[in-house]
């Protein structure tokens, strides 16, 4: 039953998607009235889609076993919430939470900026129906849901366990809503070239979208990574594994997008960049959608085992992308702008951060696709090592920083050298005083150490120095505000990376057998291993440590535990963490050594390491602020 | 030529001086970082060269596994045709275990591979089948 109604709801959804991707366009063209179809067309697409994936929920709820990917996602004992989780917890499921969501942000788009713009929403929103099309027809012919199981099965195969875990409940939803919301500028910028008009207060309208999906983007990449932190019990908070670059590409081009719109909008020009960007940017999204999801990063061969999977989706970027390319070179011509570019100029600067972080990101696409590419064609497997993405992304991001607090206080079209003045105190305060500590403390430290408090101090002081300059003159007191999110965010890029600094420098990490009833000295902590039992989960069996630890400051108790789920053979880590601002403390339990009571453990101390995920959380905060502040503004207008 | 031109030349020719050097320098990276994959077989018919750090991608053998003391780690890695013994100090990671694929990054030294810090690359689910072992196994 529910798979019938679902993949009915999927087919109309799959009609409806091809008549908004026609009509309204067509409608544009010969000026009548099939514009206006585009507002009920979405509202219907996304009942449909929502349709399907409440029935899919409810077969994940009822143990619908029936259903394929129910029972090899799914299991009886699964805890309730990772039934409503798990929906998305496999590659056909989460691409249906993809089109649901996409269908969520045109249904908005519609709502909200439709009055603002009719002609350009409608034609975005009929772009966003060719794209639906595209994806829709992908779950439905390639990875449906409701496919039926050959055999009758009475228990599920389970939720993968290391998906089972609150950060990974609501890391996808976050970066999908991210990822899909790349999908608006794009619409936007597709539906500027089939006008072959462009005008800066558009922007007006888009630029909160762009800033709210930003966010999300950032919140999706901060659970990622947190989530990988506690559960893989590695201790590390970034890989460069291939899965992290796809989510991380889109983000840069997405931070580029958000700076190009601040130019398109005030000065009018850099509209054809903005309108590649944005192509770019959701080919990006698209790419690392069918990366993460499809198998091919495990392997290649998943691909050559289901080739049509690959295949369509391939075709589908390719037309997607090649599309929007070919209208780019039809029309590009009409959007350039005469202004010349002043070096001193705020446009310069908001250029090279451009320019840095779409280098930055080609040169992530190129370690992460490579390899792929290179085994599609059978020339031997090879990997990127991370140490590549690290040097790279390293000396890109130097001379980004040394930008950003130059372009915070720089004017548009021509600064005037009295306004770089302020900066020369706060470029002696940043370079001096983390050298004189350092030296003074003697700590340890390398040249990466300094630049990392350089820029976290040259970032940080240019924002707040420029915030109090706006803040205590009463004449720049609406600047002020209008510029508050960049303020924060620029802050929370301070704080990220101070935490980079200080986590990649002062961290510490020991292996060490111990015996029960024994202790070991680390961090100038003592670690006390008190006790071994059995605890019951209700679809695991875990063996706990008990570890105390005795500092200065007292006693803290540690549960580190290897759970072994009901349907696996292997044993899954379960860190236990004591974390404050300051610092992390991290055991983990490994093996027990081959006949005797001594066990593996892996001991951490990671010093301010939350301040990365907080620095970021700051940088999302900031995104959402500018996009209520902007939204309201538009409403006043 | 006006001094505006020249300058307008000047300019152009540092950026492409610049780009070239920066595309360089990323490629130099990139190269420098190449990490090769290989099976047992291929290690042992020398196809990977002595003292360099590879990939190894196999299927830990059921029953050869051994915890030993001090956290080594001990087993041995086959791709159904042929074995090679792989040491690896520290704790291993999750969804590794006998009978699961494996990619282990190290040296080969004297018929030992040795893996390094942190170089036991479990991370995919436990069905997973390293490539390499996949298709000696599609070609048998």
């Amino acid at each position: 039953m529910i798979s019938f109604f679902g993949n009915l709801a999927l087919v109309i959804s799959l009609a409806l998607a091809l008549v908004l991707s026609i009509f309204p366009v067509t409608g544009y063209f010969l000026n009548n009235e099939w514009k206006s179809l585009a507002r009920p067309l979405t509202l219907l697409i996304f009942i449909a889609i929502a349709i399907a994936y409440v029935l899919l929920t409810l077969a994940f709820l009822n143990d619908e076993f029936s259903i394929l990917y129910v029972a090899s996602n799914s299991n009886t004992q699964l805890p309730l919430i990772y039934k409503f989780t798990a929906v998305w917890g496999g590659h056909e499921g989460s691409m249906l939470l993809w089109v649901l969501f996409l269908s969520v942000w045109s249904v908005a788009l519609a709502m909200i900026s439709l009055r603002h713009d009719p002609v350009t929403v409608s034609l975005s929103l009929s772009v966003i129906g060719f794209v639906l099309l595209g994806i829709i027809g992908f779950i439905f012919f390639t990875s449906n849901p409701f496919d039926l199981s050959p055999r009758i099965i009475a228990e599920g195969n389970d939720l993968n366990p290391l998906l089972q875990d609150p950060g990974m409940a609501i890391h996808p939803p976050m970066l999908y809503l991210g990822y899909v919301g790349l999908a608006i500028p794009f619409a936007f910028s597709v539906a500027i070239l089939i006008q072959g008009k462009f005008q800066q207060q558009q922007l007006t309208w888009l630029r909160p979208w762009l800033s709210l999906c930003w966010a999300f983007l950032t919140i999706g990449i901060t659970l990622g990574s947190w989530w990988a932190y506690y559960e893989l019990g590695w201790g590390g908070w970034w890989f460069w594994d291939p899965v992290e670059n796809a989510s991380f590409m889109p983000w840069l081009i997405a931070t580029a997008l958000i700076h190009s719109a601040a130019v398109t909008e005030s000065r009018g020009s850099f509209k054809s960049w903005f309108i590649l960007l944005s192509i770019i940017g959701f080919a990006l999204s698209l790419l690392g959608t069918f990366l993460v999801r499809s198998g091919v990063l495990v392997s290649v061969h998943a691909f050559a085992s289901d080739p049509s999977r690959g295949l369509f989706i391939l075709v589908l970027i390719g037309l997607i992308l090649g599309i929007s390319l070919l209208l780019f070179a039809l029309r590009a011509r009409v959007f350039t702008s005469n202004q010349t570019l002043n070096l001193l100029s705020k446009e310069s600067f908001l250029l090279a951060n451009n320019l840095f972080l779409l280098v930055a990101s080609l040169t992530i696409l190129l370690g992460t696709i490579y390899p792929l590419i290179l085994d599609g064609m059978g020339l031997g497997k090879i990997s990127v090592g991370a140490p590549y993405f690290d040097l790279i992304f390293l000396y890109l991001m130097i001379p980004l920083m040394l930008i950003i607090g130059l372009g915070i206080h720089s004017d548009w079209i021509k600064s005037s050298s009295s306004k770089f003045r302020k900066l020369i105190k706060v470029t002696i305060i940043a370079v001096i005083l983390p050298t004189l500590i350092i030296l003074f403390l003697d700590l340890d430290f390398s040249i990466f150490t300094l630049v990392g408090y350089w820029s976290f101090l040259w970032i940080l002081l240019s924002t707040l120095v420029w915030a109090g300059q706006l803040f205590f003159n009463d004449k720049s007191k609406a600047a002020f505000r209008q510029q508050l999110p960049m303020i924060i965010a620029h802050s929370g890029l301070a704080i990220f990376i101070f935490g980079v600094t200080c986590v990649n420098n002062y961290s510490q990490t020991i292996e060490e057998v111990v015996a029960l009833n024994s202790s070991i000295e680390f961090n100038e902590r003592e670690w006390f291993f008190g006790d071994l039992r059995e605890v019951e989960g209700p679809n695991y069996l875990a063996i706990e440590a008990e570890v105390i630890m005795t500092d200065a400051n007292g006693t803290i108790n540690f549960y580190p535990q290897r759970r072994i789920y009901s349907n696996q053979s292997s044993a899954m880590t379960e860190a236990s963490i004591d974390a404050n601002l300051s610092r992390d403390l991290f055991v983990a339990l490994g093996d027990p050594v081959n006949g005797s009571s001594e066990w593996g453990f892996r001991f951490q101390y990671r010093p301010f390491i939350r301040l990365i995920w907080l620095g970021a959380l700051i940088m999302a905060i900031g995104g959402m602020i500018s996009t209520i502040m902007n939204h309201r503004k538009l409403r006043l207008a | 030529m006006t001094k505006k031109r020249i300058q307008r030349i000047l300019f152009i020719a540092i950026l492409i001086g610049l780009v070239s050097i920066g595309l360089n320098l990323i490629w130099y990276a990139f190269e420098e970082n190449l990490l090769y994959s290989f099976s047992p077989t291929q290690v042992l018919n020398n196809e990977a060269s002595a003292g360099q750090t590879i990939r190894l991608a196999g299927m830990v053998k059921e029953g050869s596994l051994i915890n030993g003391t001090d956290l080594l780690v001990e087993f041995t890695l086959t791709d159904f045709l042929n074995e090679v013994t792989v040491q690896y100090r520290g704790i291993t990671p999750d969804l590794f275990g006998e009978g699961q694929g494996v990619v282990v990054q190290g040296m080969m030294q004297d018929d030992i591979f040795y893996a390094n810090e942190n170089g036991l690359l479990a991370k995919h689910d436990e069905n997973y089948m390293p490539p390499e072992v996949a298709d000696i196994l599609m070609n048998q």
